[in-house]
């Protein structure tokens, strides 16, 4: 499904990824961990389309197609969602507004008849039930005064309304407490599936614990450094990450300016 | 996480888009010379077979008007206008016998409205809209006359009003906005053409909303209107102005004045929304907007709301005011005002408290893309009389891009120590992290910042009639947009 070979992405003439190499297909669930500063949300936003980034080398296959030729709302409606870190406000929006917005827009794109406004209330309701989210957040604007863990919480709801096939939750487990925690990874793993691939991009062990992943990668300094299996994670959160940067014989870690 | 804006971002794309509704339409119009001199302000009364009373108010605004100089306080920059190069007056010709009905209107015209989408049939039909268009200077319809007659009250261009009802206007007319107010106003009352005229009787609830579409089309014409609405006792009125102009290279001038005087327990409610055409993407050419608008809130309990929407015009001097005189009367301001290119506003209202418990509001959203230039100017002045009085304000700025602007001048002037006056001001900058976020979700680049700029104006919308709300918030996303269709 995703295939990227050699990405390299400079932020004003600074190198933030130097070579990135991943194979991500359907159905699999991948972990991408690295301590601050090692690259990992610039590749969550390099994948989802973000325009502040500079891609200098490599290539990037989504089902297919060349993904860095995509503007990002093509990349959004041929299924590539992100969970963001820091989800925005948008003053004066409903949530409800955006999220039937971004429904249609992607149906649309796929041929589909746009719902209307009934069909997509009993929807989002079903959805939310799931999130355990409550009415009123639908009618309050985008993300406006939305606690932290509602705000992650929004962002799975809307995972799980616009059904992407690739998804990339950008530390989707930062700022919750234990329960937001369990909410959270109970709607991440009701939308695994054989068709569906998620990366899950997290400083901490934490949420693998409740969403366990096929695959575990090691970034630093903008590298893939150690590949494994869901035991990685573990020893990572026994060891911490300075064993794996002195064995891939890495310089030592620069100072986190980000 | 750092973010980097580049040279080129979809914002400069976004809001490089260009006019719509340019298009000139071939009406042949009966038009005076060049220039103003007492001579052109008794022909253009002559023209309208006006009353002695008319013809000598508007020879005293003239008179004072050439004691007058422009004035140059408000933050817009545009060459000297040469108000001997304006042409005063021009009727389109087909209209010289006045209509019987829309079957007499020239075809022309009503193809000029349809391009607008404002079609006067339609609108009569489905959204039982009385409308009343002028097309340059002459009205050329007026519908739903009947309906409102079996209820007293008048609608109709202001030319009729002063050959029909002329007390009405000698009573009323330059009671709020005098033509010693302002250099434009007094400009508007030596030469103003036409415009609308309505009288709502008292206790009477106007059943539907009276709207009047302007425009602007004789080449070189400046258009002077003029607009005079009494809500007598217990009456109400809710009234809409909208406006489209074709694209042209010149600048015109447009020297409106609206009057509005509500009586005891009346209420008007008049919402604009305004697209004159701005200039293109080099600031060449566009309309000079210099309007003066009031609203005379006479009566105790009476109220008076502006709503505007401003998207269009080179420049904007627009400061719909009210003057809160009776006990108890209200006063509303809700604007939204865009500037894009190489557009200059500044507007913004006054409310002055004279009766005691008056109480105004103030919500002001100014919007700024390309080299726009964007000034809120208020002044909330309270009088010693005005015990009790209050008022909010909320001005807020939005900013699209680096090189526009945005400037908030708030006055204030309280005499009364039991006034309470709250101001609140914020300027922002839309983010290319609110758009990558939209984007992200499928949405266009420009259905998201049209998305994400009407969010930013929704306290203003909500105050617009229905219909109106929905065209203002479409005539947002086409004023921003860049590649257009």
């Amino acid at each position: 499904m995703l295939e990227i070979r050699n990405l390299q992405v400079r932020v004003d003439d600074k190198p933030i990824l130097r070579g990135i190499d991943l194979t991500v297909n359907a159905g699999e669930m991948h972990a991408i961990m690295g301590p601050n500063g090692s690259g990992k949300s610039t590749l969550a936003q390099v994948l989802a389309g973000r325009e502040a980034f500079t891609v200098t080398a490599g290539d990037v296959r989504y089902q297919g197609r060349d993904l860095l030729a995509m503007p990002p709302e093509e990349r959004a409606r041929e299924g590539v969602f992100l969970a963001f870190q820091y989800p925005v406000e948008i003053p004066g929006v409903s949530n409800v507004y955006l999220l039937k917005a971004a429904l249609n827009s992607i149906r649309k794109h796929r041929g589909l008849p746009e719902v209307d406004a009934m069909e997509f209330l009993a929807l989002i309701r079903e959805k939310m039930k799931l999130m355990e989210m409550t009415d009123e957040l639908l009618f309050r604007s985008v993300n406006e005064g939305f606690s932290g863990g509602e705000k992650k919480r929004n962002e799975i709801l809307q995972m799980a309304l616009l059904e992407p096939a690739l998804a990339i939750l950008d530390e989707t487990d930062s700022g919750l407490d234990i329960d937001a925690l369990q909410v959270v990874a109970k709607g991440i793993n009701s939308l695994r599936g054989p068709k569906r691939a998620m990366i899950l991009v997290t400083h901490y062990q934490r949420l693998l614990d409740y969403v366990v992943p096929d695959h575990v990668h090691v970034l630093s300094q903008g590298r893939i450094v150690k590949s494994g299996g869901k035991e990685l994670a573990l020893e990572l959160e026994a060891r911490g990450y300075g064993w794996l940067e002195a064995e891939a014989g890495a310089a030592p870690v620069e100072t986190a300016v980000r | 996480m750092t973010e980097t804006l580049t040279a080129a971002t979809p914002l400069d794309d976004l809001i490089s888009g260009e006019y719509r509704h340019g298009f000139i339409s071939d009406v042949a119009a009966d038009a005076l010379p060049r220039g103003l001199s007492e001579d052109v302000v008794r022909l253009i009364s002559a023209k309208k077979n006006e009353p002695p009373f008319m013809l000598e108010w508007r020879l005293a605004a003239f008179r004072h008007w050439l004691t007058m100089t422009e004035p140059n306080w408000a933050t817009v920059r545009h060459p000297a206008i040469d108000y001997q190069d304006i042409i005063y007056y021009s009727a389109p010709k087909s209209q010289k016998d006045g209509p019987k009905s829309l079957d007499d209107v020239d075809p022309e015209l009503l193809r000029v409205y349809e391009k607008l989408g404002v079609p006067l049939r339609e609108r009569e039909m489905l959204a039982g809209v009385a409308v009343d268009a002028v097309f340059d200077s002459v009205s050329v319809g007026t519908t739903f006359k009947a309906k409102l007659g079996e209820l007293g009250i008048i609608f109709c261009s202001f030319s009729e009003a002063v050959q029909e009802h002329p007390d009405l206007v000698k009573q009323y007319l330059g009671s709020v906005v005098p033509y010693t107010d302002n250099f434009f106003a007094a400009l508007n009352s030596a030469v103003f053409s036409d415009g609308s005229f309505c009288y709502i009787p008292r206790g009477v609830r106007c059943p539907m909303e009276l709207s009047t579409y302007f425009r602007i089309n004789a080449k070189d014409t400046g258009q002077f209107e003029r607009t005079l609405i009494i809500a007598d006792e217990g009456a109400s009125v809710s009234y809409l102005e909208g406006c489209t102009a074709p694209m042209r290279d010149e600048n015109q001038l447009h020297a409106a004045v609206v009057e509005l005087i509500a009586l005891d327990r009346a209420r008007i409610k008049y919402s604009t929304v305004q697209n004159w055409y701005p200039g293109d993407k080099e600031g060449k050419g566009g309309i000079y907007n210099f309007v003066t608008k009031r609203g005379d809130c006479r009566g105790a309990d009476s109220r008076i709301s502006w709503t505007q929407v401003e998207t269009g015009s080179a420049i904007t001097w627009k400061y719909p005011s009210c003057i809160l005189r009776g006990d108890n009367s209200v006063g509303e301001f809700y604007s939204v005002a865009l500037t894009n290119h190489y557009q200059q506003a500044d507007t913004g209202t006054k409310m002055i408290h004279i009766g005691r418990n008056t109480r105004s509001t103030i919500v002001s959203k100014g919007i700024s893309a390309g080299r726009g230039q964007n000034a809120y100017r208020g002044l909330v002045k309270i009088l010693k009389s005005a015990d009790g009085a209050r008022n909010y304000s909320q001005c807020d700025s939005l900013l699209l891009g680096d090189r526009c602007g945005a400037h908030t001048f708030p006055y204030m002037e309280v005499k009364n120590a039991t006034a309470k006056v709250e101001h609140e001001a914020s300027t922002s900058r839309i983010g290319e992290d609110q758009l990558f976020y939209c984007r992200q979700r499928g949405l266009s680049a420009e259905d998201a910042v049209s998305m994400i700029v009407n969010g930013f104006c929704k306290d203003v919308f909500k105050e617009l009639p229905m219909e109106f709300a929905v065209e203002a918030q479409k005539l947002l996303g086409v004023s921003l947009e860049g590649s257009v269709g």
